[in-house]
């Protein structure tokens, strides 16, 4: 049996010892690669500060991503040494056989290890950071089990229909207005249903987003804690106009959304009559002039 | 055991196939189907329109889905009539023994044109016809891009934009589901295993003819007001639609069954159809990727198929089962699509992996790393692929408790897939690695995955995929997973396997330029997209924020630059096979897998003179002493595979 003799490059002993260089160059461009990830990218990181679930949905993505430098560059540089170590000399015989090895129990069992411990991890990780920010800003269904702490909520009712957004507001006189403004520093349930297709309703910079399904109650809450501008956007392909359902919502003041909200209702005040009784979910008619829509329950709803 | 000598043996003769005697016109082939099917649709539509006339939702509708339906019924019967499928079925249902017909011997081109039963004519025949899907998809994926060079300014009216969407996913999304399966598996598995057939050769050919007719029907739906549901054809808007929205289903549902019938074949040859010593643990990765493909088809397909019946229903027969005001529900579709469909994106992962580890070891001289490691991969990605499909519906509204649990089995799909990284980066070690262009292309899946993979991380965990469901971001990951996975991996086995296949051999030059730019432009194509999505563009829309135009802009220019890359990938292929012709060397790249022993290049028909016995693991690479992989290696290794003087 002639041996299968290997040349420097690939034995054991010079591999062994280009380990910890390997190791060191991997350590040192890790932490350059995920500091930079933290301090100077993660400020900057999607989808912002707004409400207390944008910013914790900010913090898991800075926090996911400074695990990733870790990641690409283990592979990186195990595939480019590789690569540039063992590829075929110019004068070698291509086809003559490298080191003769089918596995490696040790490399294999802790490759298994890690990298269950770092997915049972993250799934702890993504487990805590929906439950404790109550759901995170998603779309709980009709009977959320991750609800703020607190009684003194603003209710918001958010009603999709091809290709647009109106807002109800329960604790305003049941008005129904077409934009939306929020009060800083209050906790907001948003109720939101469909009167036809399944729409989703995006509020980018809230931090929440919940699928617009007809006959569905879905309840996402955030808490507002930043002025500003909001866009709001169909994120459900709902049809042609899908592309051009989007609006813009402002967090204003808590004085200055009193006025809005008041001055609202009574702009509206004569429209609010003639609308149905307030309800989680509704029926659309399209009996009568220009149709309407109906609370389930409503008798006239099948007339 | 579960080997078959007897069968194996025999001349593997397939009686009653169409395609034999006869001749002209009327010798059925694709001609005789395409006429069969137009007749077929006059007498479907004809018989739609008179027996609906007297309802209500008919008339003055100006849409009848019932004839639209029974039109493509009509049509996919005189299809397969045409192309003589029907021919032998139907002399055994009656009791006639169909006379014995050797389709497999049959010369020159015309077989490709016909149903014929033998697995390397259907293997060729989806090569090209995968070839073509992808090409047209791709063609839609360019006009997407074109409407996207601005925010504001429309090419197309909206409701052409997102049919033109809609038609590019269900395209990509049925068709390359067999992109590997049906060029590769069908041609090359068998011979990789030794077998001189394949189990069921009317199944596997079926599955092919499935397709050109699955591909017009979608398309059909483009001049006919399209569909504007996307490839997910969420309920109630699928139901709202009109006609289009039956091509979609029609075509899905045929791709559907084209792929049942595939993958019981595949799976029902590996199974019996190895050649003597081809034992479990000498399977080469590529038939346990196949093998786990099949499964998951075979399981997963039918739920679709249920699930497109039920909107059919609705459609059609005016059930309301996806309709929640009469008692049905939305949320039935989402769990019936993504229960088959997220299994579906690991239908187009676990052929890419196969393709690699298979590759791999040629280029490295090494024997694969951790073989049972990359066999369990396969299997776990297959089974888990079972349990996670309402990821897709984390902001659904439904079961907001399962929430944990589904992100969870998600995140645990990391580590089968993990184990993909581990058999390649294994396998490299301490190799002798040369960079071809098959390997380039190998090399190119781990790179582009990477990607797809470490963001898969941020579409499973809950609190983040509040952001970026629906957005660009999720478009950049599965494009990332499969078009830089399991396409990548599909060109690079086509530079791999054309010597066996065609007998002449590809440039290493041309190929490396298609691989270089392929690689840059997919990345320029697709890395930005994640940043469009994370700054709030949402999928499917034609209009987007002013501050994202630079960049979407830059991602269109790439797009046409990955365009002409493919451009130059089809002129130089076809070029090269149909012009140049250099005829290859025997095992052009030292292979130990025995599809390269064969005596010619194509292979004879039936593959094998005789079954071959496997004598070792066919990655013995680091070992000189090993014997050869079966008893034939010493008979053909002399022989010139394409007869040269
Ligand atoms: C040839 C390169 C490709 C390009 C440039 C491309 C580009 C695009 C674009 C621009 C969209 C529309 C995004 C949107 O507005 O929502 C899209 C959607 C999509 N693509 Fe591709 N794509 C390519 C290849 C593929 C491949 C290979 C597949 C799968 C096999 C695929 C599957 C899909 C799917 C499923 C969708 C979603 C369609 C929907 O929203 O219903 N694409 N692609
Ligand atoms: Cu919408
Ligand atoms: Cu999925």
């Amino acid at each position: 049996m002639s041996q299968n003799v290997l040349d420097d490059s690939r034995s054991v002993e010079t591999t062994k010892k280009a380990i910890p260089k390997l190791i060191a160059v991997w350590i040192v461009t890790s932490l350059i690669g995920s500091l930079l990830v933290w301090f100077v990218l993660g400020p900057h990181l999607p989808p912002g500060t707004m409400t207390d679930q944008a910013a914790g949905a900010q913090f898991d993505i800075k926090f996911v991503s400074t695990l990733v430098p870790p990641v690409l560059f283990f592979i990186w540089i195990f595939f480019g040494y590789s690569l540039v170590k063992w590829r075929v000399r110019p004068g070698e015989d291509p086809l003559a056989p490298a080191a003769d090895f089918r596995g490696n129990s040790k490399t294999q069992g802790a490759w298994y290890i890690i990298t269950t411990v770092l997915v049972l991890f993250l799934a702890a990780f993504g487990t805590y950071f929906l439950v404790v920010p109550a759901g995170a800003g998603g779309g709980e269904g009709p009977n959320p089990i991750w609800t703020p702490n607190t009684k003194n909520m603003l209710q918001v009712q958010v009603i999709a229909q091809q290709w647009r957004f109106t807002y109800r507001w329960p604790q305003f006189g049941g008005m129904e207005t077409t934009s939306i403004y929020l009060p800083v520093n209050t906790e907001i349930q948003f109720n939101v249903t469909s009167l036809d297709v399944i729409h989703d309703f995006w509020a980018y910079q809230l931090g929440v987003k919940a699928d617009a399904n007809p006959d569905v109650n879905n309840v996402a809450f955030t808490k507002t804690q930043q002025l500003g501008r909001f866009t709001v956007r169909c994120d459900e392909l709902c049809g042609v106009w899908h592309g051009a359902m989007y609006n813009y919502g402002y967090v204003v003041s808590q004085a200055q959304f009193q006025q809005w909200a008041t001055q609202m209702e009574a702009q509206n005040a004569a429209v609010t009559k003639l609308l149905p009784k307030y309800a989680t979910t509704y029926t659309p008619s399209y009996a009568g002039n220009g149709g309407g829509y109906y609370p389930p329950q409503d008798p006239n709803a099948n007339l | 055991m579960a080997i078959d000598y007897s069968k194996a043996t025999g001349t593997g003769s397939s009686s009653g196939a169409p395609g034999g005697g006869g001749g002209g016109l009327l010798k059925p082939s694709i001609i005789t189907g395409i006429i069969g099917g137009v007749i077929g649709w006059l007498l479907g539509h004809w018989i739609g329109n008179s027996f609906t006339q007297g309802y209500q939702q008919v008339q003055g509708s100006g849409s009848n889905d019932i004839a639209e339906f029974l039109g493509y019924f009509g049509m996919i019967i005189g299809w397969f009539a045409g192309l003589g499928a029907l021919n032998y079925p139907i002399k055994k249902l009656f009791g006639v023994e169909p006379e014995a017909e050797e389709p497999v011997t049959e010369k020159g081109w015309g077989k490709y044109f016909r149903y014929t039963l033998d697995h390397k004519t259907v293997g060729v025949q989806y090569l090209f016809g995968m070839l073509i899907y992808f090409f047209t998809a791709g063609l839609l994926a360019l006009a997407i891009r074109t409407e996207l060079l601005s925010p504001t300014y429309h090419i197309w009216s909206p409701d052409t934009y997102i049919e033109i969407v809609g038609e590019h996913g269900t395209m990509m999304m049925m068709m390359m589901t067999s992109v590997v399966l049906g060029p590769f598996g069908n041609y090359v598995v068998p011979l990789m295993i030794g077998s001189k057939r394949v189990a069921f050769p009317r199944l596997e050919a079926l599955s092919f003819w499935f397709t050109p007719i699955s591909y017009f029907i979608l398309l059909s739906g483009l001049w006919q007001g399209g569909f504007q549901s996307g490839w997910t054809g969420y309920a109630p808007l699928s139901v709202q639609q009109g006609v289009g929205q039956d091509t979609y289903i029609l075509g899905f549902g045929l791709q559907g069954l084209s792929m049942v019938c595939a993958s019981t074949n595949i799976v029902a040859t590996i199974i019996n159809y190895r050649a003597p010593g081809m034992s479990w643990s000498r399977l080469p990765v590529m038939g346990w990727s196949m093998l786990s493909l099949g499964f998951t088809m075979i399981l997963s397909i039918p739920v679709l198929i249920d699930g497109l019946y039920v909107l059919g229903l609705d459609r059609t027969a005016q059930t309301s089962l996806l309709y929640s005001g009469h008692g049905g529900s939305s949320f039935l579709w989402e769990n019936l699509f993504w229960f088959f469909g997220h299994p579906e994106v690991y239908l187009l992962a676990i052929p890419g992996f196969g393709l690699v580890a298979e590759i791999i070891p040629v280029f490295a001289r090494k024997p694969i790393f951790a073989y049972k490691t990359s066999a369990a991969g396969f299997i776990g990605l297959a089974i888990l692929s079972f349990f996670v499909w309402q990821h897709h519906l984390f902001q659904s509204g439904m079961n907001p408790d399962m929430r944990p649990l589904f992100m969870l089995t998600t995140e645990l799909i990391s580590i089968p897939t993990g184990f993909i990284y581990l058999v390649g980066m294994g396998t490299l070690w301490r190799a002798r690695i040369r960079l071809t262009t098959p390997m380039l292309f190998m090399l190119g899946v781990y790179f582009n995955f990477l990607f797809g993979g470490l963001t898969g991380v941020y579409v499973s965990d809950v609190p983040i995929n509040v952001t970026v469901h629906g957005s660009f971001f999720v478009m950049a990951h599965f494009h990332y997973t499969i078009m830089g996975g399991v396409i990548f991996a599909f060109f690079g086995a086509i530079y791999y396997w054309t010597p066996l296949v065609t007998g002449y051999q590809l440039s290493e030059k041309l190929g490396k330029i298609h691989f270089w730019t392929m690689i840059v432009f997919f990345n320029s194509t697709f890395l930005p997209l994640f940043a469009v999505g994370a700054l709030g563009m949402p999928r499917r829309v034609f209009e987007y924020a002013h501050r994202l135009q630079f960049l979407n802009q830059w991602v269109s220019v790439s797009a046409y630059l990955l365009g002409a890359s493919l451009l130059f990938f089809t002129v130089t292929f076809i070029w090269q096979i149909a012009v140049t012709r250099k005829p290859t060397v025997r095992n052009p790249w030292g292979s130990r897998s025995l599809e390269w022993f064969v005596e010619s290049y194509p292979p004879p028909a039936y593959n094998f003179k005789r079954v071959p016995v496997v004598l070792s693991w066919p990655y013995e690479y680091g070992d000189p002493n090993a014997l050869p992989v079966a008893d034939i290696v010493n008979e053909t290794k002399d022989l010139d595979p394409v007869g040269r003087a």
